[in-house]
């Protein structure tokens, strides 16, 4: 087995018994990265230089007896993180240039644990869409079948992963952005509680959803990336003040009592054969597992799509307003202010963008904040309301990550309304601020992963790790890897 | 109809700049007058990825502002973004509060001609201000003829108090008591420097009329620019007149913003103002509610001062001083406590009130000086006033002793001292001027006792002439009308 | 509630988007799409419903009024498109 091809927890082992160097590691790492990219395309910017440059700093920490079990590993970076000295695109022709003169937290977070960065991730562009097609530099393919999309809007960081370009990556997930590609490629996604990672540097799209989490090859991976990036940030108000448990631990305790809901909602008629059935396969093995299976029922929550596209479209609306040509990014000159703003904001955002921006704007206008917006944050309520009343009974909730396997490029790019329905099963737990992960649950008959989406009580990350741990050494499809062919 | 048939009906937006060390929300300083864009750091300038964090002096210096303002303290407060487009504005939304400020339902007390009047405060709530813009290449300074412009982000993110009045003022003059007013108490409570020329103090204007006895507002205009107390007075009255003559030929007042023209003296349209902003405010989403207890409302209550309607009221009745008077020693807090501080060693605080507004106040402003620069302190002051009472020396001596006393800084004792003017009480030695006057005077004498009281001035007058001034005038006056009404 | 291609055109001022007439044409379309997707948030009875506006139960975050070292000038122009005497320059307001 190559070195690339190991988990985090494998090949810090092999780091700390100095089996290899994290020069030797990284190197590994950005050949093998750089020979799939061309069929992949999972990274905006790669920073072979700088990624080396860390990997010496980090062999010196491992040799001192300071390093972390992250230290000297590489990782991807989603392209909304701001990364200092590093350019950081948002996937838009708006931000091309933009060179943020200060790191996001959780950057200056896996700095300090002596982690490398080896490039910034594509992405949809600013984290709207979920297949990572609207993407303004290129597109993402799924390293399981690269003639399909690799989910969105963190495709790049999903794909980096599965392809073996990365140990882990972060992502960021707003509607689905990190489950959602995880399901696709076959890996472990988490998007943390609200609040439970620091927004600070994140770009945001919608603030009351925007949440940063890991990709991860296996579940312990993921739990060592938890502990690296959770915790309290003074600088972002939103960011809880709550202590971050040792994840690694608390994941190796044993599923045998944990009460697992399964809403019926999650599982309406049409869905997809495949789908329905892997992850009721994986439901069964939990209960071969020890853990107590339920019917739980969330009425409100099949409102969660209408309510997240306007409350998302609203708050992206407002959050992407600064994007005028003044201060940094994009700017087409014309004859006045107004004129400059218009031309440049024309020509820096694409379709998706522009038509968020304009259903958040008219969601927000005179005459309709409360049929729209404040109507949204009403049923905002009631489905929160809803899995308070299911959390009462039930540890963790079991549902389909996503609709459907990777479908086609060009699939559902005709009509924007066939795109959003991807988030049917992820974005009630956004509105919410519930925590999320997704694990490898089976494949299709052609060969695409399915994944199984665990949702938890607000800051318990630590039972959806244990749940998906056991679930995980139970089977084997953690350990199956992409062809990287087309098919 | 002459304007005094209509009524004018004017409401007055005052924004305050909180003399916080940071900016709202961030560590940025709030210096006024560094060099562009050194005072920004990625929060304010609006980076992509930033956030805010609430500087919590901010919202004690608010919550300071609307107890001092007799407002009531919401339990329950929120930020709400307020977008437009400017590119003053960052973010392209100003962190605001709409619908639920901090401070709400308050007043403030005016004196005017006709007594105490009460004007309504609506609001205070807290704000980021914006960055300031510079027009160039076109007529100096002017945005309406500007080629470009460039923008300073420094001031970008201080933190202000926009304080709301009912439109409960009804002329320029007392809307120019209403700020006098306000700015005494905000710098009394020390949340800001209220300096118009740096921008720290604001004003808006609202102003419309209606023919007097009627209820229904009038179309109302907004001035905005003016950045003198004066210049709003000038600029309210300017407008009530030009909104009278509107109405008057029969036309209509257009709802709109006008800005006052300090070189013609007039309200001008805001030219190519947009169509009214839709600003669609909606709760912010990257801060979290303010929910302030009721022990840290009373704390801030406890910690403020005496306000200066508090003052005055207090200096009226314990030391005897008219309303007018009060006004005038409480409208800054160091003359009060000057005052104050004299008062306590003095039996006749009226006395000592009426030479710091007179005599003192007069050659402070010839000189250029200011209470710190004084060469004398409250007990000299005192001293020359226990001399006058003593009868010691007359007024008009006493003008020369405070002259003294104020340029070099002498003690009024030294001064009648080394000058030997003591004033001569003596009745014996006045008698003697006296009688010598009404011998050299036979005249005036015969006009007296023919009945014309009046010519007795002249009399005294000759008197304290021959006596070099020395004369206490009261005895020359009794002494006087003793030996000529006998 | 129909969205009509005048609510589009005012909505992209609001935006300050250019839009071609084309365009007009096609987001309004999907616009009301959508919207008509969003229309079913009626079906719920919110009438006795708070808004809820943050996910977390979070209430004053504050931070000391202490200065903190701002960026040079230099750095806050650094990504300026057009940076002039230390300021961002921009055309013409009015």
């Amino acid at each position: 087995m190559e070195p690339f091809q190991k988990t985090i927890h494998e090949v810090s082992a092999d780091l700390k018994s100095k089996k290899i160097s994290s020069v030797e590691l990284t190197k590994n790492v950005m050949d093998h990265l750089e020979k799939v990219e061309p069929k992949v395309q999972s990274f905006i910017t790669v920073t072979r230089d700088e990624a080396l440059r860390q990997a010496a700093e980090a062999d010196k920490r491992l040799a001192s007896g300071s390093a972390t079990v992250l230290t000297g590993i590489p990782l991807g970076i989603k392209d909304l993180l701001c990364t200092k000295g590093v350019r950081t695109t948002c996937g838009s022709k708006m931000l091309e240039n933009f060179m943020p003169p200060y790191n996001a937290t959780v950057v200056e977070r896996l700095n300090a644990a002596g982690s490398i960065m080896v490039g910034k991730t594509n992405m949809d562009e600013y984290a709207m869409g979920s297949s990572t097609e609207t993407s303004a530099y290129q597109k993402t393919k799924n390293p399981w079948n690269l003639a399909c999309v690799p989910g969105g809007s963190s495709g790049g960081s999903a794909a980096c992963v599965s392809a073996d370009q990365a140990f882990a990556s972060l992502g960021s997930d707003t509607g689905g952005s990190i489950r959602q590609p995880a399901a696709l490629c076959g890996i472990v996604g988490l998007k943390p509680t609200y609040g439970r990672v620091s927004r600070y540097g994140l770009i945001a799209f919608a603030s009351s959803l925007d949440q940063i989490g890991p990709f991860s090859k296996d579940v312990e991976d993921c739990a060592i990336m938890m502990g690296a990036i959770a915790g309290h940030d003074p600088k972002d108000s939103t960011s809880a003040d709550v202590p971050v448990p040792d994840y690694v631990a608390e994941m190796k305790k044993s599923a045998k009592g944990l009460k697992i809901g399964i809403p019926k909602e999650f599982f309406p008629d049409g869905l997809n054969k495949e789908v329905s059935e892997a992850v009721k396969k994986a439901i069964e093995e939990l209960k071969k597992l020890g853990a107590e299976i339920h019917e739980v029922s969330l009425p409100a929550s099949p409102y969660g799509l209408a309510a997240y596209y306007v409350l998302a479209p609203s708050e992206a609306s407002s959050n992407l307003a600064r994007y005028d040509g003044v201060r940094y990014g994009l700017r087409v000159p014309g004859e006045n202010i107004v004129e400059m703003y218009s031309k440049t904001r024309a020509a820096g955002f694409g379709p998706e963008v522009k038509r968020r921006i304009m259903l958040g704007t008219y969601a927000l206008s005179s005459g309709y904040y409360d049929a729209y917006y404040l109507k949204a944050l009403k049923v905002r309520r009631l489905i929160k309301q809803d899995y308070d009343k299911a959390f009462e009974k039930v540890d963790v909730i079991a549902t389909p990550t996503a609709p459907n396997p990777a479908f086609r490029f060009g699939e559902k790019t005709g009509d924007p309304l066939a795109m959003y329905l991807e988030d049917v099963f992820t974005v009630s737990i956004n509105i919410t601020g519930m925590p999320g992960l997704s694990v490898p649950c089976g494949l299709s008959k052609s060969g695409l992963p399915i994944g199984l989406q665990l949702i938890g009580k607000p800051f318990d990350e630590a039972t959806l790790l244990r749940t998906a741990y056991a679930y995980e050494q139970a089977t084997d499809w953690h350990k199956q890897k992409p062809s990287l062919r087309e098919g | 109809m002459p304007v005094e048939n209509y009524e004018p009906v004017i409401g007055l937006e005052v924004h305050c700049e909180l003399k916080t060390a940071t900016k709202l929300f961030c560590g940025c300083p709030t210096t006024f007058g560094s060099d562009a864009n050194t005072q920004v750091c990625p929060v304010c300038l609006g980076l992509p990825g930033t956030l805010p964090v609430m500087n919590k002096k901010a919202v004690e210096y608010a919550v300071k502002i609307g107890l001092a303002l007799n407002c009531q303290i919401a339990k329950y407060s929120k930020m709400d973004r307020k977008n437009y487009y400017y590119p003053d504005l960052p973010k392209a939304y100003q962190v605001s509060q709409y619908d639920k400020p901090l401070n709400f339902g308050g007043h403030l007390d005016i004196i005017t001609k006709d007594g105490t009047k009460r004007i309504g405060v609506t609001r205070a709530h807290l704000e980021e201000d914006a960055g300031k813009l510079i027009h160039a290449g076109g007529k100096a300074g002017r945005l309406d003829s500007s080629d470009y412009s460039l923008a300073d982000y420094n001031r970008g993110g201080i933190p202000l108090v926009e304080i709301v009045s009912e439109p409960d003022i009804r002329s320029a003059d007392e809307a120019y008591a209403y700020l006098t007013s306000l700015k005494s108490i905000l710098l009394y409570i020390d949340v800001s420097d209220c300096n118009m020329e740096e921008g720290s103090l604001r004003c808006d204007a609202n102003v419309s009329i209606r023919p007097k006895g009627t209820e229904k507002f009038g179309t109302r205009t907004e001035i905005k620019n003016m950045n003198s107390f004066k210049f709003v007075k000038q600029a309210i009255e300017y407008e009530i007149k030009r909104q009278a003559a509107l109405l008057d030929k029969g036309e209509r007042v257009v709802q709109e913003s006008r800005l006052w023209d300090v070189t013609e003296n007039k309200t001008k349209t805001m030219r190519s103002k947009e169509e009214a902003h839709d600003y669609r405010y909606f709760p912010e989403p990257d801060l979290v509610p303010i929910i302030l207890p009721e022990s840290y409302v009373q704390d801030i209550r406890k910690s403020l001062p005496e306000l200066p309607s508090a003052k005055r009221a207090r200096f009226v009745s314990q030391y005897g001083l008219s309303d007018y008077d009060g006004g005038v020693l409480t409208s800054e807090q160091e003359l009060a406590a000057w005052f104050e501080e004299g008062a306590k060693q003095t039996k006749n605080a009226k006395a000592f009130s009426n030479w710091m507004m007179g005599d003192m106040a007069a050659k402070m402003k010839e000189q250029d000086k200011e209470l710190k620069d004084l060469k004398f302190d409250q007990k000299k002051l005192c001293e020359l006033v226990e001399l006058i009472d003593a009868g010691t020396i007359n007024s008009k001596q006493a003008k020369e002793v405070f002259a003294e006393m104020f340029d070099l800084g002498v003690s009024p004792a030294e001064v009648v001292k080394s000058r030997g003017m003591a004033q001569v009480s003596d009745p014996k030695a006045i008698e003697g001027a006296v009688d010598k006057v009404l011998a050299e005077n036979p005249a005036v004498v015969a006009d007296y006792k023919g009945g014309k009281q009046g010519v007795i001035g002249f009399l005294v007058g000759k008197v304290m002439q021959a006596t070099q001034g020395k004369a206490n005038p009261k005895l020359v006056n009794e002494i006087l009308k003793k030996k000529l009404d006998s | 509630m129909a969205l009509s291609e005048k609510d589009v055109q005012y909505v992209a001022k609001l935006a300050r988007l250019e839009v071609t007439n084309e365009e007009v044409a096609k987001y309004t379309q999907q616009l009301a799409n959508i919207l008509q997707y969003v229309e079913q948030l009626n079906q719920l009875d919110t009438s006795n419903v708070e808004p809820l506006t943050h996910p977390l139960d979070m209430k004053n975050v504050f931070r000391e009024d202490v200065v903190v070292p701002s960026l040079t000038q230099q750095e806050v122009l650094s990504n300026a498109p057009e940076p002039q005497s230390g300021h961002f320059k921009v055309p013409k307001i009015m």
